[in-house]
């Protein structure tokens, strides 16, 4: 398997797009973190970031990337190779080349100007958006053969966990307000890894722990060490289900 | 050597191989040919594993290959188009199929060589002409001396010189009793390097002769005649 | 009139020396092991009017101490009276009683009866200065007095956490009393830190309150009282002022009062108070306003808030000026639409206008409730969508295009920068 991986993430890793990106993070970090003063404040503003861009980025660049190498692929699958391995070999080396410029672009300078636990949950929290988008990309791409079809797919994808989402949530909690909603809106952001991603910063983050009641509740329920490890959980959940689907899919269809 | 039995494979309502049967012997070189969108590509594909057949079943020395990928160890695939990662150099490509392929017992250079790609080890695929692409395409297929070449469309794209090249080394493998079937249009070559012809019309075996018999019963000199002939006389 | 007013000095002076005669030469009794008397309450039953009981060190394992006469008891040396739990350990029935430097500890909790370290039952002039009560139901509690001064004493509960309210009692309490001075104590581990009912005219400072089961500060129908540079930190609820009005509240420090029902400040039908110079740091809601009217609250510092200000809407004529506003999730919400309130040259860090004219005051007005606030008010879970770019783009939406949020919560002319309460000053008086 490494032995693909390892060619796989040298095409990447030079890249264009992946270097801009990686540029685009490390410039916007270390201004926020400038700017600000205040690490929180950046951390928070970061935390926007990340959630808006490394979605879009991650399901983008991987849809495209995964067409751009059907040919080579299939040179692969006609290799004595498991058909498995050559798709993990991918996934692998696209998401691990754009954590890679994550962690460059926004770990070094929250490891340099804001070090502090919220600093690594928000790097986790990258991380894992990063393996959960490029594997939403994956599944997107294996559904259809038309490269525009699959990047309309993606685009949606994105549209829908970033923005649609939470408006539709928003929606449904002020329909229905007059009934007692704390588990259930807890269950509906499980739902969404960016919002899952969003509370284990947030709730970590002293500024902003303290909500009022709910929030009160949600820091007890989620404050714990055990729910963060929990919430990280289900954000492994988020990235091994579509995978894995795509994975079964890839395998099991005509290239 | 290959054994094709009762192969079936539709893509939705599209019916592309219907019920083929057809078996090929070592050191021989197989000529696939037939219309466009008659299943060649789509047989070829159902041997390397891309294409997995609805019905039917595969044999390469005599085991079943479905679902099956070690197997192809002993096949040499060159794509009709090679597309390769853009910021791969020529190098790296070679040097990852060789890691993919550690336990091939001889290592064949010989296209390297001749098509004099070791001058460009350090070129980015993505600034290589399709040529090029195509002569690292068949430097990799030829590379570990497999049993089996499954080579789809080799000569296009390739200067004249090149293909030459090419279809000696065809010849040249042949001798060492390898099989090797080739996709393609242009009938002179079929003629030139083909030991044998299928035929493929509509996902069915047209017919399946060498081409001397081929000449021998439509009385014609050249092979494109005589296969107009025999598609003409079905009409 | 230099002479005279010298003159007038003198004489005073004289008068208070010569008032204070007897009480000086009334005689000392002292109690240790070795002395003649081995037990305070021996020492007490022969005490006369005027007399002083001294303690000198050891530990003495009494309860149901009266004291009915006027006397002051001294401990020195630090001595201990150790109640053993069998009740309340001393029990104040005379006016002019002064208790000084002593440890009393150890009462149980009882659901019928309020047993506290000190109690003052409908006396004068009673003095409790610098002691040490540890672990007792109630701390000091007085009833119907008036003109005491509470001072200095340290009461420490437990641990509260986990605890009911009603398997704890107050630290300090207070139920009508006038003109009580409270002043440098230490209170910690109980329910309420002070309690005040029905308290008026009294002034409240220098202490601290902290990690009480539910509030630091907790006074109802307390008018006319001052409160100033006293800090409540991390209790249950924080302070709650209810049902009062003339209040100053000044200089005080309310910080990580954190939790469900957590407030720093909690007012609720109080009114014609002032508020200022205090600092409102880490709270779950900084100050929570509910039926409060004419409260001039002013340059105050929230930091670091879930909510800054809750202003419900049965607050009116409430002003707002001068404070600063950094860090908070959110800095006024409200549920309604409160009238007649005004903001006005605050300094808020999430206004992003700008200053043309270069006075120091921004050009376009701000506005402190967001839209999200008001759904968070109204559905609280939608809390935990907070910062989700979805929000953003909402509150974005109505700052460009106002439509539900209320019209008239602005601030006006907020400030450009932080205001510095120190070196502002001249800024303050130009503004006013």
């Amino acid at each position: 398997m490494n032995k693909i991986l390892k060619y796989v993430f040298y095409d990447i890793i030079r890249n264009k797009i992946v270097l801009a990106y990686t540029l685009f993070l490390l410039l916007l970090s270390i201004g926020l973190f400038n700017l600000g003063g205040n690490p929180d404040k950046a951390i928070l503003s970061l935390l926007n970031l990340v959630l808006l861009t490394v979605p879009l980025i991650s399901i983008v660049f991987a849809t495209t990337h995964f067409y751009n190498s059907y040919e080579f692929m299939e040179l692969l699958v006609a290799q004595p190779i498991n058909r498995k391995k050559i798709f993990l070999s991918e996934y692998l080396g696209v998401a691990g080349s754009l954590s890679g410029a994550f962690v460059l672009g926004v770990g070094m300078p929250v490891l340099l100007f804001g070090a502090s636990l919220t600093g690594l949950y928000l790097l986790l929290t990258g991380i894992f958006i990063t393996f959960i988008f490029v594997a939403m990309a994956f599944l997107a791409s294996v559904i259809t053969r038309d490269k525009a079809k699959g990047i309309g797919i993606a685009l949606l994808l994105w549209f829908y966990f970033a923005l649609i989402y939470d408006g539709i949530v928003l929606f449904i909690l002020y329909t229905f307000s007059d009934y007692p909603l704390e588990n259930a809106t807890l269950a509906l952001t499980a739902l969404n890894p960016v919002d899952l991603g969003r509370i284990i910063v947030l709730l970590n983050l002293d500024v902003s722990a303290l909500m009022g009641y709910t929030g009160a509740l949600y820091k007890s329920i989620l404050g714990s060490l055990w729910s963060v490890v929990l919430a990280f959980g289900l954000l492994l959940l988020w990235v091994l289900v579509p995978f894995v689907s795509s994975r079964r899919i890839f395998s099991r269809r005509d290239l | 050597m290959i054994t094709i039995e009762n192969l079936r494979k539709s893509y939705g309502k599209l019916q592309v191989l219907k019920d083929v049967s057809v078996s090929f012997g070592e050191g021989r070189v197989v000529s696939v040919i037939g219309p466009n969108g008659s299943g060649k590509t789509t047989m070829g594909k159902c041997i390397l594993g891309m294409v997995l057949p609805d019905a039917g079943d595969i044999k390469i020395g005599g085991q079943s290959i479905l679902r099956q990928h070690a197997y192809r160890s002993q096949i040499g695939y060159m794509p009709q188009i090679g597309r390769y990662p853009e910021n791969m150099k020529i190098r790296q490509v070679i040097q990852m199929i060789r890691d993919i392929r550690k336990d091939a017992p001889v290592v064949d250079e010989e296209l390297i060589g001749l098509y004099g790609l070791k001058e460009m080890y350090e070129k980015r695929m993505g600034a290589l002409s399709g040529g090029t692409k195509q002569k690292v395409s068949a430097a990799l297929a030829f590379m570990f001396n497999p049993q089996i070449l499954i080579l789809d469309e080799p000569t296009a794209g390739l200067d004249p010189i090149s293909a030459e090249i090419l279809k000696c080394k065809i010849l040249k493998e042949k001798k060492k009793g390898k099989l090797i079937l080739i996709t393609s249009h242009i009938m002179s070559e079929v003629e030139e390097v083909a030991d044998e012809v299928i035929c493929l019309v509509d996902g069915q075996l047209k017919f399946h002769e060498t081409i001397a018999s081929i000449k021998a019963h439509t009385n014609e000199e050249r092979l494109s005649k005589a296969i107009a002939k025999i598609m003409n006389e079905e009409d | 009139m230099r002479d005279l007013s010298k003159h007038t000095t003198f004489i005073l002076a004289t008068l208070v020396l010569l008032l204070l005669a007897p009480l000086a030469y009334g005689s000392t009794l002292r109690v240790c092991e070795s002395c003649e008397y081995t037990s305070i309450r021996q020492a007490v039953a022969k005490a006369k009017p005027g007399d002083t009981v001294l303690i000198d060190g050891g530990v003495y394992q009494e309860h149901g101490i009266e004291i009915n006469k006027p006397i002051t008891i001294v401990g020195r040396n630090n001595p201990v009276i150790d109640g053993n739990f069998k009740g309340q350990i001393v029990t104040v029935t005379a006016d002019n009683v002064t208790i000084e430097g002593l440890t009393i500890k150890n009462i149980a909790t009882s659901y019928t009866r309020d047993d506290a370290a000190i109690r003052v039952i409908e006396r004068s002039n009673i003095r409790i200065l610098n002691n040490t009560i540890q672990k007792t139901y109630f701390g000091i509690y007085l009833q119907n007095s008036e003109n005491c001064v509470i001072k200095g004493n340290t009461v420490i509960g437990q641990d509260v956490t986990g605890l009911n309210e009603s398997a704890l009692g107050n630290a300090i309490h207070l139920w009508y009393c006038d003109n009580t001075v409270i002043s440098n104590n230490r209170v910690e581990g109980h329910r309420d830190g002070i309690y005040l009912e029905f308290v008026k005219d009294s002034e409240i400072k220098d202490n601290l309150s902290q990690a009480n089961q539910r509030y630091g500060l907790h006074f109802m129908f307390s008018d006319r009282n001052v409160y100033t540079h006293n800090i409540f930190r991390k209790n249950g609820a924080g302070v709650a002022v209810m049902y009062t009005k003339g209040i100053r509240m000044e200089h005080n420090t309310f910080e990580g009062n954190w939790g469900a029902a957590a407030y720093g400040l909690l007012l609720k039908e109080i009114s014609n108070s002032v508020i200022r110079n205090n600092t409102f740091r880490r709270n779950t809601t900084g100050i929570y306003m509910e039926s409060s009217s004419r409260l001039d609250i002013k340059q105050n510092e929230f930091d670091r808030n879930g909510w800054a200000i809750r202003l419900l809407s049965s607050c009116i004529q409430d002003t707002f000026r001068l404070n600063n506003f950094t860090g908070n999730s959110f800095d006024v919400s409200t549920n309604g639409n409160p009238t007649m309130n005004l903001f006005e040259h605050n300094y808020w860090d999430k206004y992003s206008g700008y200053d043309l004219d270069k006075d120091r005051i921004g050009d376009v007005p701000y506005r402190p409730v967001s839209l999200y606030s008001m759904l968070v008010e109204q559905v609280p879970p939608s809390v935990m969508f907070m910062r989700s770019f979805m929000v953003d783009l909402m509150d974005n939406i109505e700052k460009v295009l106002p439509s539900f949020i209320p019209e008239n919560l602005v601030d006006e002319q907020p400030m450009m920068r932080k205001i510095d309460y120190d070196n502002d000053r001249k800024l303050t008086q130009v503004v006013r």
